[in-house]
């Protein structure tokens, strides 16, 4: 790594390796995850869904649940004082079906009773009558204007296109393929589970909720509920794991309404069936594209054509669309573009944000399409990427300018100087041949492939939207004490706050206040901008609070506050002999700021696809190194290389596990996970048919982090959230290919793909 | 009461617990959560595919979501509650914390049981005796990178203290 | 209702004779899933975990044949006498789920589900394994082939404890191979046991999880058995094992489901069987 671990002190400050403080809870089993909460009196919620993909509601009869001993209430849409719909973009989804149901496990009804095998039984015993409907599965079928609207808003959610250049250049080296990405879930661990609490007079609520962002919730719920923002108080309960999953709401308001219902406190929460239904997915995509180049491999013009399937609503299809569309180029120069994309409506299950948000999608196409290229160029995988890496400065098919820092070639370069693995030895264990302990390969029946993927990605939020966040420092008595409402998901921000304070005032010693809505909003805990947005606030706040405590001490001492800065834990005069510790400082006095921070404005698309509409952007390449049984179509990756653009390392063990954390998800889209889907219906909603990365499937990561600090950023560190799953996918798909021969254009690529 | 309640003791972390009011079918990881108060092991897919509710019954690491809590009775169950004593953690807990082995946590209970359970059996497994051990216990976070980096120190540290 | 955890055999036959529709438990690793799921919901439970007798290994030297406890975890079956004796149950033993699904699991449980995707099942078959079961009042052993009637069903009577099974001890080679998508908590998309029976110069093939039950390729056994002395130990040409391949791939009913196709399983049992055949004989 080229960051410097700060050594000479041992002070948990930037860059260096400090500990989580929730990790010491963790290990015993202490940290109270949002399901663990209970309280006095309270009853358990349960949910009754759709088992249908489309359906009208002609009758819902609650009379035979009402009869069942321990039942307390039973609500359904005409039990939504407020708006009936919700969403993140556009609220087109009811909290209850009223006249239809669009997707399987759409809720209809929700039950409070004193144990959760009460409500079980009550909701067996709701008995709705549907009149069956032909459902909407096709996404192609979904942008034709003659197929029948599943939803009053219609079934196209966005359209956008891109038109940059020579419309009608045709390249003398011309590369084409039409490639599908599958419904991939988050699967989080902590199930979903929230706390609902109303207030005595029923005319607020308290909410312990795991979410990915307080405020969209609190907002959600409170227009559902007829209530002032105000009233709806949300905590954080802890979180287990989220990758876009907790962006849209799933059982607050349920939980909520039984609460405000029954007049006492509601606990819900999902099993993992349940979970599969219950929250949006990774939208599964189309793409057809075609790059154009000269005969020396440079690209000149890119057409495609995407279709994102968003299921049954809209959640942020609107974004993620964008978001694929505008980075159909990959980190690549492409001077001309015909882009056409649909976000669309089907009777397919929601989906929404998960980690990657639109580019996962994008770059298994313009990855795949790079090593076509490569190959009609005769040109390596890494020659034909260096040959078209975009640099700072260059113009992207929106006319945005890259403005970040864009270090491509150099994570290409970075990451193809590290050492290859050793290949698999005749006498090595059984369980690193691929097939593992199943005992179906021995060396004789594996070839071993590699695979290049390299990606861009914007962070924080795009198209006008303010994402801002807000952070509020106290020092007192050399204790720093910080609030925000920034969701801890497991990324780290609960170690990096403190490490900003530490280093920004002087102190040790920083205190973590609750998260909740306490405080104005953080933005949601996604789009791999908490470090750059939450980062910045809570450094917005420690400046302000250090530039109080200059002033302070400058008054105390006579002293202009100017010549006044942070050493170690100490103020110091630059300039004279001065010299006073922090702690002694601020003994007495209580400085108290709160900083919100925002970023650059961005613009929205015009109606071809031109508009600076990203804030800023970080690249990634992988190389994937994989083992393959290709008569059997197994496949063991061995090691994923790669050299991730971070701007500047402020937690070297915190940035490695995201990234080694992120590279495992984009594998379990490479070769395992996919929600399989009959005519809308889920066929594999529990883990054992949804297949996650065990331990023994965890391949062995080298990774490089670059650090070219970004002007931009408040701390000069990018997010890296999301970089290390977007193309690792392609990579490994990359590798296969290379040890099979195969075409291979769909992810993951399943055992039938290779040996067929 | 209902007809299919079950009134019944268990031995969880060297205390007997007596178990009122439950039904027949609840599984020992429902009875330890939700009425022994002791929430330290999760339950993330109910069909022993996570290993998050790992548990030691017996000596040996199970799943307590397949266990049926009522035909536990007389069975020495021990949980992640027990391995810390007096607030001092084990080696395995530490190591976890020092070497970035715990992001959002979820599935750290199960692990470190399962991760003690196999340091007990065999003091100095290799990389694959370890990877074998915990494949049973799915991390959706960490990639297992920092978990391996965790148990291998552990294994130092252990190694160390033993001589 | 109840929850009965007996300590001997005899009571839980006693407990049994007294409720002969009591729900059965082992290690639960099968029916506990089902109990959260709500599938099934049972009001009396017998427990078998605290017998000891249903965790014994007998081997009896002078009929060459070795009876597995039906309580035995399927951890205490990847070593020992088991592995000396059976390896391939061993090799099955080592792919089921997880560490902690082999510390709880039984054959006893995968002869109770019957499914077809039991691990241990395609060994018991091409072993020609007999299945001992016992009531308060009498005991009979069943052929693996008989007891496994179809998709999770078998013959067990209501009052019956499958109590062991009893597997010959062979003179050959014998393996297991199963194919699953990842490298750990596998099921089954396809798996394959092989038995060499140097003395009598048989071959047995069992296929699972492509058809409702276990699948004896008996027709491809008598098929190679005329084309090889199997007594001997010949090099196999490759036209021999191609053939030996496909013979066995069409004996085999597999489906399309989520998990993989008819066609992959098909192929995936020729490979197999194959791949097992040659590693018999190199």
């Amino acid at each position: 790594m080229s960051s410097a671990v700060d050594t000479s002190t041992r002070r948990d400050i930037l860059g260096a390796s400090a500990i989580r403080p929730d990790s010491s809870a963790k290990v015993q089993g202490k940290f109270e995850f949002s399901s663990d909460l209970h309280a006095e009196n309270m009853l358990w919620g349960a949910t009754l869904r759709s088992p249908h993909p489309y359906a009208r509601i002609i009758r819902i009869d609650l009379s035979a649940a009402y009869k069942i001993t321990g039942v307390e209430a039973i609500i359904t849409a005409e039990d939504v004082p407020g708006k009936k719909t919700y969403g993140l973009i556009s609220s087109d989804q009811p909290v209850f079906a009223q006249d239809y149901v669009r997707y399987v496990g759409e809720p209809i009804a929700a039950v409070a009773a004193d144990h959760p095998e009460t409500c079980r039984r009550a909701l067996a015993a709701i008995k709705v009558v549907y009149e069956i409907l032909e459902p909407l599965t096709d996404g192609d079928l979904a942008t034709l204007p003659s197929t029948p609207a599943i939803h009053p808003d219609g079934n196209v959610i966005r359209r956008q296109q891109i038109i940059t250049g020579d419309q009608n250049l045709q390249g003398e080296i011309v590369v084409e393929g039409t490639y599908e990405i599958g419904m991939q879930d988050q699967a989080f661990l902590g199930l979903e589970a929230a706390l609902a609490i109303p207030d005595s007079g029923g005319k607020g609520i308290e909410m312990f909720v795991a979410t990915q962002w307080l405020h969209e919730d609190q907002k959600q719920i409170a227009a559902c509920l007829d209530f002032e923002c105000e009233n709806v108080r949300l905590t954080l309960g802890g979180v287990g794991g989220a990758f876009g999953a907790r962006e849209d709401i799933s059982l607050q308001v349920h939980c909520a309404l039984l609460a405000l219902r029954t007049s006492r406190p509601i606990k819900m929460q999902y099993g993992r069936e349940e979970s599969f239904y219950g929250h949006v997915h990774r939208h599964p995509a189309k793409i057809s594209i075609r790059h154009h180049a000269t005969r020396e491999g440079e690209i000149l013009r890119i057409e495609a054509r995407l279709v994102f399937d968003g299921g049954a609503y809209a959640s942020t299809s609107s974004a993620v669309l964008i978001n694929g569309i505008t980075h159909i180029q990959g980190p690549y120069r492409c001077p001309n573009a015909t882009i056409d994309g649909y976000a669309v409506r089907t009777n397919n299950p929601p989906c929404g944000a998960m980690r990657g948000f639109g580019v996962v999608q994008a770059c298994f196409a313009h990855e795949s399409q790079m090593d076509k290229l490569a190959a009609a160029c005769g040109l390596s995988p890494v020659e034909i990427r260096l040959r078209n890496a975009m640099v700072t400065g260059d113009k992207l098919i929106t006319g945005q300018i890259i403005e970040s820092v864009a270090p491509v070639a150099r994570c290409i370069r970075e990451t193809d100087a590290i050492e290859l693995p050793e290949p698999l030895a005749e006498s090595a264990n059984q369980l690193e041949f691929v097939g593992g302990s199943g005992l179906t390969s021995l060396p004789q029946n594996i070839v071993r492939g590699v695979g290049w993927g390299v990606s861009i990605k914007n962070l924080m939020y795009s198209e006008t939207f303010d994402d801002f966040a807000t952070a509020r420092c106290q020092l007192k008595d050399g204790v720093a004490t910080l609030k925000f409402a920034t969701v801890e998901v497991g990324q780290g921000f609960v170690v990096l706050a403190p490490q900003i304070a530490r280093s920004v005032l002087g102190v040790d010693d920083v205190v973590l206040d609750t998260v909740d809505t306490g405080i104005g909003s953080a933005g949601s805990t996604s789009a791999s901008r908490q470090t750059w947005m939450s980062g910045g606030a809570v450094d917005g706040a420690c400046r302000l609070v250090r530039q109080r405590l200059f002033e302070h001490v400058g008054k105390k001492y006579n002293i202009d506050p100017l010549r006044l800065v942070i050493e170690d834990t100490d103020v110091v005069d630059m300039i004279g002999d001065f010299r006073i510790s922090v702690v002694e400082a601020s003994s007495g006095v209580l400085i108290d700021e709160t900083f919100e921070h925002h970023h650059r404005p961005t613009e929205e698309l015009d109606e071809n696809g031109q508009g600076n509409c990203h804030v800023a952007f970080a690249f990634v390449a992988h190389r994937a190194v994989v083992d393959v049984d290709v008569e059997l179509g197994l496949v063991k990756v061995i090691q994923i290389a790669t050299a991730q653009d971070v701007g500047r390392v402020l937690n070297p063990i915190a940035a490695l596990g995201q990234i080694e954390g992120g590279i495992a998800q984009g594998l379990g889209l490479a070769v395992m996970e996919e929600i399989v889907l009959d005519n809308g219906k889920m066929r594999n909603p529990s883990f054992t048919d949804y297949l996650l990365p065990t331990a023994l499937d965890a391949p062995s990561v080298v990774a490089v982090m670059i650090e070219e600090p970004e002007p931009q950023a408040p701390l000069g560190a990018k997010g890296i959230g999301e970089p290390p799953c977007i193309s690792v996918t392609p990579a490994i798909a990359a590798a296969i290919r290379n040890a099979t021969g195969k075409e291979l254009s769909r992810v993951p690529v399943r055992p039938q793909d290779i040996c067929f | 009461m209902n007809a299919n309640t079950e009134i019944y003791s268990l031995t969880v972390n060297g205390k007997s617990h007596q178990v009122k009011d439950s039904w027949v079918g609840e599984s020992l990881l429902y009875v330890l959560r939700e009425r022994l108060g002791l929430p330290g092991s999760k339950g993330a897919c109910e069909q022993g595919e996570c290993g998050s509710c790992t548990v030691i019954m017996d000596g040996d690491a199970v799943c307590s979501c397949l266990v049926m809590a009522a035909t536990a009775i007389d069975a020495d169950i021990r949980t992640v509650e027990d391995l810390a004593s007096d607030g001092v953690l084990t080696e395995v807990q530490q190591a976890f914390i020092t070497e970035g082995g715990v992001q959002c946590g979820f599935c750290t209970p199960g692990l470190v049981v399962a991760i003690e359970h196999l340091l007990s059996k065999n003091p100095e497994p290799s990389e694959i005796e370890i990877k074998e051990a915990i494949s049973g216990n799915i991390c959706r976070c960490t990639g297992y990178g920092r978990i391996f980096e965790a148990v291998d120190k552990a294994i130092t540290v252990r190694k160390v203290n033993r001589t | 209702m109840s929850v009965q955890v007996p300590r001997t055999l005899d009571d839980a036959l006693k407990a049994i004779a007294a409720n002969p529709s009591a729900q059965l438990i082992q290690g639960g690793t099968d029916l506990m899933v089902e109990i959260n799921f709500n599938h099934r919901k049972p009001t009396d439970v017998i427990a078998l975990r605290r017998v000891d007798e249903l965790k014994s290994t007998q081997i009896d030297t002078k009929n060459m044949q070795i009876t597995i406890g039906a309580g035995l975890p399927y951890q205490m079956m990847e070593r020992g006498e088991i592995a000396e004796h059976v390896p391939a149950l061993a090799q099955a033993a080592r792919t089921v789920g997880s560490p902690q699904i082999r510390s709880a699991g039984t054959i006893g449980g995968n002869l109770g589900t019957c499914s077809p995707a039991g691990d241990a099942l395609p060994v018991l078959s091409a072993l020609d394994a007999t299945v001992n079961l016992q009531t308060q009042k009498a005991s009979r052993t069943v052929s693996i082939h008989d007891f496994m009637i179809g998709v999770k069903r078998n013959a067990r009577m209501p009052g019956e404890i499958i109590v062991s099974t009893t597997l010959p001890i062979v003179s050959g080679w014998q393996g297991y191979a199963k194919v699953g998508v990842r490298n750990a908590m596998v099921i089954s998309v396809a798996s394959c046991c092989l038995v060499v029976d140097r003395i009598n110069g048989t071959i047995a093939v069992a296929l699972g999880a492509v058809g409702p039950t276990i699948i004896r390729c008996r027709e491809t056994e008598s098929w190679l058995a005329k084309q090889i002395d199997l007594r001997t130990n010949p090099t196999m040409p490759d036209n021999l094992l191609q053939e030996f391949g496909s013979r066995v791939a069409n004996e085999s009913k597999p489906i399309d489901d989520h998990r993989s196709t008819a066609a992959y399983r098909r192929h995936a049992v020729s490979t197999l069987s194959r791949r097992l055949l040659l590693r018999a004989h190199s």
